[in-house]
């Protein structure tokens, strides 16, 4: 059945093709490879760049296709970033100060381990304790399940009770945005149980390849985040392909038809939206690690406006059109604030980029919005003759 | 011929402004029954009453030969009981091929996870063909629906309900907008479908009303004013007076 899938999807087939040949490319490119083309940072930018595609088409899904603007999916994109990161720091922890209790004269008691490990990860917050929620954090497993349990968990009760009463539109909109604020100032709190406004630091060690050089780890993580896109954009190809990306789309452009259809759109809403919580969880605990480090600015509200920007940029109600988006403005987004971009001297005034970078973006924005309502995706409506 | 929905002393109150004020009607299956009134006679209340959009303050609506009642059920229960409903405005969904509308429409499991994994039986492909070649679209199958013309979306919409498979259509203002000639395969479609289910037509205009040549149902100020053959309320003075006399002048 997949294989007719892909088959029947050319724009699917296109899009796996380019991936696997991109792979490929910075692959035999990469400082891992001997040949130094694309360095290890870039490696790493454009690893991060692939989990930033996933939740865009996660995030094209859930509004494009769905109709529900969701400004608070980054908050699943980081706490899957959180999950990870809690087995990262505490497994790469215990490494080091099993190494250097080992050097006691008396042997310490397992006891004495996590109270040193617990001491060296919340010193920064003043405390030495486990909190209630790093219960888990010692198993792999665990954490890579709460990855996708608890974003899953999350949009399920979230979601049950907006869309149970019929929240739709602006107020769904600034509902999930709250909810991502909440969290994110919850976290900031030294209490939370999560280092407060530090976050987690030094993710790109990873536990048991203490000697494996950096320049592999980022090539490894590269791959993953690839193979994650693929299958991520292969599942939602399937899910808004067929009959039920005909029901999704009808509830985007008329729910209450659909419901005189005879069908729960409650049901259907929570599915998708705990669905791409669940990718965006993935995608993040994929990107944490290749950034390094995870604090609670990074789920603030504005991240999930700004993906809702790469979506529209890119075009919605096209899964190739969330990537082109979310891969096109992130890079310029770090291509203009990281000084890579000239400044431009006007004679009167000198344009700096870091500065104004936000108002191109915001330009742009509003230009796509008006004079391109179908985004940059939508200059392919123009390349391939529609068959008749 | 049964009884198929009773509706008896429903009210309904909109901020101290009563929509429906102790409305009973009972409609059999098959039956084709029209009901006119002058605006705010409630005419849409009471289908949204019975597709279950709005919840009546008393009374009751009962369904089928079990009389189960339907105010306390969602619009989805409701449509799946079988009351298909068509919209004033044709709200069909545009991006989406007539094929694709009336597939979705089509009487199928409607849970998620059974439409996800759907795979569309070789029955189905017969059923749109056959329902399309009723509606009259059947060489537009494969054109997104919002190209069609206003009337042919009217008719899509019809469609959508037959594909739906009910055993009651509620079918609100279906001539607004036609030509005379649209008009008289509206009525055809109707007629048709009324042969074996029940059909409620809301309608503002006469010659529609009587081309349907059906039991009229004749509603103001939310309740029923008068019921019987067209000529008959025709002739009913209070009728005159309150809808007939007004649409003249």
């Amino acid at each position: 059945m997949t294989q007719g899938f892909i088959i029947h999807n050319r724009s699917v087939m296109w899009f796996i093709g380019l991936l696997g040949l991109f792979t490929l490319l910075v692959t035999l490119g990469s400082e891992a490879m001997g040949t130094g083309v694309i360095s290890t940072s870039l490696v790493k930018t454009l690893g991060k760049t692939l989990c930033l595609c996933l939740i865009a088409i996660a995030m094209d899904v859930v509004w494009g296709y769905c109709g529900i603007l969701s400004l608070g999916h980054f908050a699943f994109f980081g706490i899957g970033g959180y999950a990870i990161g809690m087995w990262l720091m505490y497994a790469r922890t215990e490494t080091i100060v099993t190494e250097s209790l080992a050097r006691q004269v008396i042997p310490p008691t397992p006891a004495e381990v996590t109270d040193a490990i617990g001491a060296q990860i919340f010193g920064v917050v003043g405390s030495s304790d486990f909190p209630l929620i790093w219960s888990f954090a010692d198993s792999l497993i665990l954490q890579l399940l709460m990855v996708v349990l608890v974003p899953g968990l999350l949009a399920l009760v979230f979601g049950w009770l907006a869309f149970r009463s019929r929240v739709t539109g602006v107020y769904l909109s600034i509902l999930t945005q709250a909810m991502t604020l909440a969290l994110s100032l919850y976290l900031f709190q030294n209490d939370s149980g999560l280092r407060g406004n530090n976050g987690l630091s030094g993710l790109q060690n990873i536990p048991g390849f203490e000697s494996t050089p950096q320049a592999t780890i980022s090539l490894v993580f590269f791959w993953g985040s690839a193979l994650a896109l693929g299958l991520g954009y292969l599942l939602f190809a399937f899910v808004v392909g067929g009959k039920m990306g005909s029901i999704v789309q009808g509830i985007r452009d008329n729910e209450a038809r659909v419901r005189f259809l005879g069908y729960r759109v409650e049901g259907y809403k929570l599915f998708v939206f705990t669905l791409t919580a669940v990718v965006s969880g993935i995608a993040g605990a994929l990107y944490y690690p290749q950034a390094g480090i995870i604090n609670p600015a990074e789920i603030a509200p504005i991240a999930s406006i700004y993906l809702a920007v790469w979506v529209a940029i890119g075009g919605r109600g096209r899964l190739y059109g969330a990537v082109i988006g979310a891969a096109l403005v992130s890079l310029l987004s770090s291509w203009f604030t990281g000084g890579g971009a000239p400044d431009v001297n006007l004679g009167f005034y000198t344009v700096q980029w870091t500065d104004w970078w936000l108002v191109l973006l915001g330009v742009s924005f509003v230009c796509v919005t008006l004079f391109a309502p179908k985004g940059i995706g939508g200059l392919f409506d123009y390349l391939i003759r529609k068959p008749r | 011929m049964i009884s198929l929905l009773e509706v008896s002393g429903v009210s309904k109150t909109f901020d101290g402004f009563r929509a429906i004020n102790n409305l009973s009607i009972q409609i059999n299956e098959p039956e084709l029954r029209a009901i006119i009134g002058p605006n705010g006679a409630g005419k849409t209340t009471f289908m949204d009453i019975v597709t279950g959009k709005t919840r009546p303050d008393t009374g009751q609506v009962l369904w089928g030969e079990r009389n189960e009642s339907l105010t306390g059920l969602s619009e989805a229960e409701i449509a799946n009981r079988g009351i298909g409903r068509k919209f004033q405005k044709p709200t069909v969904f545009e991006n989406q091929t007539v094929r694709q509308n009336l597939a979705m429409a089509l009487k199928n499991p409607r849970g998620p996870l059974a439409v996800l994994f759907f795979k569309e039986p070789r029955t189905d492909a017969d059923r749109i063909s056959d329902i399309a070649g009723e509606i009259g679209l059947a060489d537009q199958l494969a054109r997104p629906a919002g190209e069609l013309s206003h009337g042919q979306k009217q008719w899509l919409e019809i469609g959508m309900l037959l594909a739906q498979d009910p055993r009651l259509l509620l079918v609100d203002e279906p001539a607004a907008g036609m030509t005379a000639e649209e008009r008289e395969k509206t009525t055809d479609i109707l007629k048709r479908a009324a042969r074996t289910r029940a059909v409620v037509v809301v309608e503002h205009d006469m010659e529609f009303v009587r081309r349907l040549n059906c039991k009229v149902t004749v509603l103001h100020e939310g309740h029923v004013l008068a019921e019987g053959s067209l000529d008959h309320v025709t002739a009913d003075p209070t009728v005159i007076d309150v809808y007939l006399g007004r649409s003249d002048a």
